[in-house]
């Protein structure tokens, strides 16, 4: 017997038809998000960050805070590949440190004013009633001068949160906190602008109109379509909270002068920006690097979740 | 290391000039040295003192305009325009230190040649007295009841009350003598319209004003009429201002543009960088400017009620025992503190007031760095590492302290390397670093000013103004404590109360012998610092300038004008 022969001259050009796995959305995310260069780019590195920063003092394990004055200015060399600072300490053991405070407070400020934004945002677009009341509210947040808010807010709690959790997790929530609750603001209103033109489109009415509760309305229709903003915002976020912190260890109200952050390692370099260059460069690459790589993220991640964009 | 050494070496050869200056005889006629060129980074607005309190304007007038008396180098009292420095012994100053009269040289002339008499001074201090005009150095004239002149050449100050320190009115930089003739019509509310008196002032100074620009340069010429003959060595002498400090460094150090550059606020690395061109160099001198840890002797914690945190009311529970205040303060190396943090501008102290010798007490208890004994004063007031972590405790408290300052560079320095000392003879400490303008600015309102003083330890530096340190010890008596009466008010910062250091201020009050009087404050100094170590001094910062290789007889003098003896200035020759 033989095979019959199919005549098919482009069959290998065709997908065989084979039984098609079920492709769980997710994927399809992962497939498109796979195809931006700049955002696997991103992603990798601050993969790299996190795990430096997670995995790296069990690597290297000098004291970013033990003094050893004998070695202090030196270049970079095998005892200290980043080189020293003015009083000796090591700067790639206070590199790791700081990224270590920087990336948390970053991603958790973020995390918070995410949370706070989406939410306002969401449920002044959606719901007519509280528009006006939360985007008063929204407008009167933006209206506070933040750095007196910000003295006042660490006046207040400061020894309260330092006597409960001590003094550097103590000034960590505070910070977090007070970052998160003061840059909610932006998210809100482009979240709610984004709800208010989505609210008037054809699958929402359709979804409306076989009778969809608007808790389910939100959270299977109009939260996937602003994912969008919300990512952008979110990145811009990490960004900001890291500049907002160094703004605050400059004024002497974020972490202890020892505690090192990258923001204060820039701020503490800048006074020998003429005689060691390199002592800027590495918590200012370290900053940039970082929120380049999450703004590729945020950036891949918007059109990976764009149905619209998706498999073009 | 080599360079630093060399530069130390500089600061010594200059430190000695003075010897060296009338040994080798700079003299010859008037004017031979051609011209001096001057730069002050903060230019000079006007030639007045009396209207400004501008050090750069007081200093410039300073080349014009004489006082009776000056400071020099170590801040003891040498007679300019005067005969000499009244005393209790000469008979100048009155047994109940009421009065002070001074002798004036006879045959002193103004540049315009009229003779320089006690009408003159009469006149300045009518000038500045003036209820109409708002006189800049009037705290020179506080407490004066009358000036007269006897004769033509003896004034007579009268004081409201007993004044230990007469030298106040016509001493120094801040109250020269001005020209009655000149300014006859220039006093009270007509003071600042009389712009060409107070632009080209007449006087009895090394030099007279030709050109004078506002905020921009002084051109002057040698004073015709100069009494010392053979003086100025320079006939010209241009004082430029403006730019900022660091170019003017330059323009010393670098270039050689300039001879002679003023208050040099730089990091020491970057001055070491500039001196290392050799055209010139760096000089620095010490006023009474002490960078200080400040002990707080009452308690701190957050858990007391509001209006009782850092009052007397509670002691502190660890600072209060003097065996952990000075185990804190021997573990210090305050040399390397000099080092890292001032250079050439800074030296190590243990005093409160370092300076001017007749004053400053030779303690040096507190140096060098003892961590062994450190360790064994602690352990002998009972602090002990019981559980291993390192950190000392006692009846279950941790030897934690929270030391605050305000944000810069150099303090935060101080603060990461006081800190590991510490942590070697097991103290924890937390650092905390202020915004200064909170810090320092005084809000009743605020508990991070440093009088309110809610920490254990903090760092900041003071000083006093002019030569004499009675108001300045009378900081530490028991009624200065800041606390919620008193709007957290107050100079005491330690809450430090002792009633024999109060008795002992009483007497310096009484006392109007100069050496008496220097014995006492050193007794008050030792009190606060050696034998209580309430106040823990660190470093001694100075002032740095600089001046160019071919620029002879520069003696740099923080209790006066930097100029007050351009007169003598000569160009070495090669």
């Amino acid at each position: 017997m033989t095979e019959p022969v199919i005549h098919n001259p482009v069959g290998a050009a065709q997908a065989a038809r084979l039984p098609e796995k079920a492709r769980s959305q997710w994927r399809d995310v992962w497939d498109q998000f796979r195809t931006h260069k700049g955002a696997l780019t991103g992603l990798g590195f601050f993969v790299f960050i996190l795990l430096a920063v997670i995995v790296g003092p069990l690597l290297w394990d000098i004291d970013p805070k033990y003094i050893d004055i004998r070695a202090r200015n030196s270049g970079p060399s095998l005892a200290h590949p980043f080189g020293t600072d003015q009083l000796g300490r090591d700067t790639l053991a206070r590199m790791i440190a700081g990224g270590r405070t920087s990336v948390s407070v970053g991603l958790m400020a973020m995390a918070l004013s995410l949370v706070l934004g989406t939410f306002i945002g969401v449920l002044a677009g959606y719901f007519r009633r509280l528009d006006g009341l939360f985007m008063r509210f929204t407008d009167l947040f933006l209206a506070l001068p933040l750095l007196p808010l910000l003295l006042v807010i660490i006046l207040l709690f400061r020894d309260a949160l330092r006597s409960a959790f001590g003094p550097e997790a103590g000034i960590f929530i505070l910070i977090v906190g007070v970052i998160g609750i003061t840059s909610w603001m932006q998210t809100a209103r482009i979240v709610r602008g984004d709800v208010l033109a989505l609210k008037e489109r054809e699958f929402v009415l359709a979804a409306r109109s076989i009778g969809t509760p608007s808790r389910r309305m939100i959270t299977r229709h109009i939260l996937p379509n602003v994912m969008s903003p919300i990512m952008v915002s979110a990145t811009l976020g990490i960004a900001n909270a890291i500049i907002t912190e160094s703004a605050l260890s400059f004024l002497g109200l974020g972490f202890p002068s020892d505690f090192p952050t990258w923001g204060r390692l820039l701020f503490d370099s800048t006074d020998y920006l003429q005689q060691y260059p390199e002592r800027v460069m590495w918590p200012g690459l370290a900053i940039s690097l970082t929120v380049l790589s999450v703004n590729y993220i945020g950036d891949g991640l918007r059109d990976a979740l764009d149905p619209r964009i998706r498999g073009r | 290391m080599r360079l630093k050494t060399a530069l130390w070496g500089a600061a010594a050869a200059v430190a000695m000039t003075p010897v060296m200056a009338y040994a080798d005889a700079h003299e010859g006629e008037r004017g031979r040295d051609g011209e001096v060129r001057v730069i002050y980074w903060q230019a000079v607005s006007i030639m007045n003192p009396f209207l400004s309190g501008g050090t750069k304007d007081i200093e410039g007038a300073s080349l014009v305009l004489e006082p009776l008396g000056r400071y020099d180098q170590d801040g003891n009292l040498v007679p300019y325009l005067a005969t000499e420095i009244p005393t209790v012994a000469n008979g100048g100053v009155s047994e109940d230190l009421t009065t002070i009269t001074w002798k004036i040289k006879p045959g002193i002339k103004w540049s315009d040649g009229s003779d320089f008499t006690s009408a003159d001074v009469v006149f300045t201090a009518e000038y500045c007295m003036d209820p109409e005009g708002g006189c800049a150095q009037l705290a020179k004239f506080e407490g004066v009841k009358s000036v007269e002149a006897l004769d033509d050449l003896t004034v007579k100050v009268t004081f409201k009350e007993p004044k230990p320190n007469p030298y106040l009115p016509f001493m120094g930089g801040q109250s020269p003598i001005l020209q009655a003739a000149q300014f006859a019509d220039c006093k009270g509310a007509r003071a600042p319209e009389c712009t060409e008196e107070n632009f080209n002032p007449i006087g009895t100074g090394p030099f007279v004003v030709t050109d004078f620009r506002p905020n921009d340069v002084i051109t002057m010429e040698a004073n015709p009429n100069y009494r010392e003959a053979g003086k100025p060595a320079f006939s010209r002498l241009v004082l430029k201002g403006g730019g900022d400090a660091a170019a003017a460094g330059r323009a010393v150090l670098e270039t050689g543009e300039y001879d002679y550059a003023w208050n040099l606020q730089l990091a020491p690395d970057v001055i070491e960088a500039m001196a290392a061109a050799g055209k010139g160099k760096p000089v620095s001198a010490f006023g009474t400017l002490v960078e200080r840890l400040e002990m707080n002797l009452t308690d701190p914690s957050p858990d007391l009620p509001e209006g009782e945190r850092s009052t007397l009311k509670h002691p502190h529970p660890i600072l209060s025992d003097g065996r952990v205040r000075k185990a804190l303060s021997i573990a210090i190396d305050r040399d390397l503190l000099v080092e890292v943090g001032y250079g050439q501008a800074g030296r190590a102290t243990c005093n409160l007031v370092p300076a001017p010798e007749n004053y400053a007490s030779d303690n040096t208890e507190c140096m060098p760095q003892d961590i062994e004994r450190a360790k064994a004063l602690l352990e002998e007031a009972g602090w002990t590492d019981t559980n291993g972590d390192g950190v000392r405790d006692k009846d279950g408290k941790k030897l934690s302290l929270l030391y605050q300052t305000s944000v810069n560079a150099v303090r935060q320095d101080f603060q990461a390397l006081i800190k590991q000392w510490w942590q070697e003879i097991g103290v924890e400490t937390e650092l905390r670093a202020i915004d200064a303008s909170v810090y320092f600015g005084g809000d009743p309102g605020s508990p991070d000013t440093f009088q309110r003083f809610y920490a254990d330890v903090e760092m900041y530096a003071n000083n006093f103004d002019g030569t004499d340190p009675e108001a300045y010890l009378a900081a530490y008596t028991c009624d200065k404590v800041p606390s919620p009466e008193t709007q957290w008010q107050g100079e005491n910062i330690n809450r430090f109360c002792d009633p024999a250091y109060e008795e002992l201020l009483a007497e310096l009050g009484r006392t109007g012998d100069l050496d008496e009087r220097g014995r006492i404050a050193k007794q008050l100094n030792d009190m606060v610092t050696k034998d209580s170590d309430v106040i823990v001094g660190l470093v001694d910062r100075g002032r740095v300038s600089a001046h160019s290789n071919t620029l002879g007889g520069v003696i740099l003098n923080t209790w006066d004008s930097e100029l007050w003896n351009a007169a003598d200035w000569y160009r070495i020759k090669e």
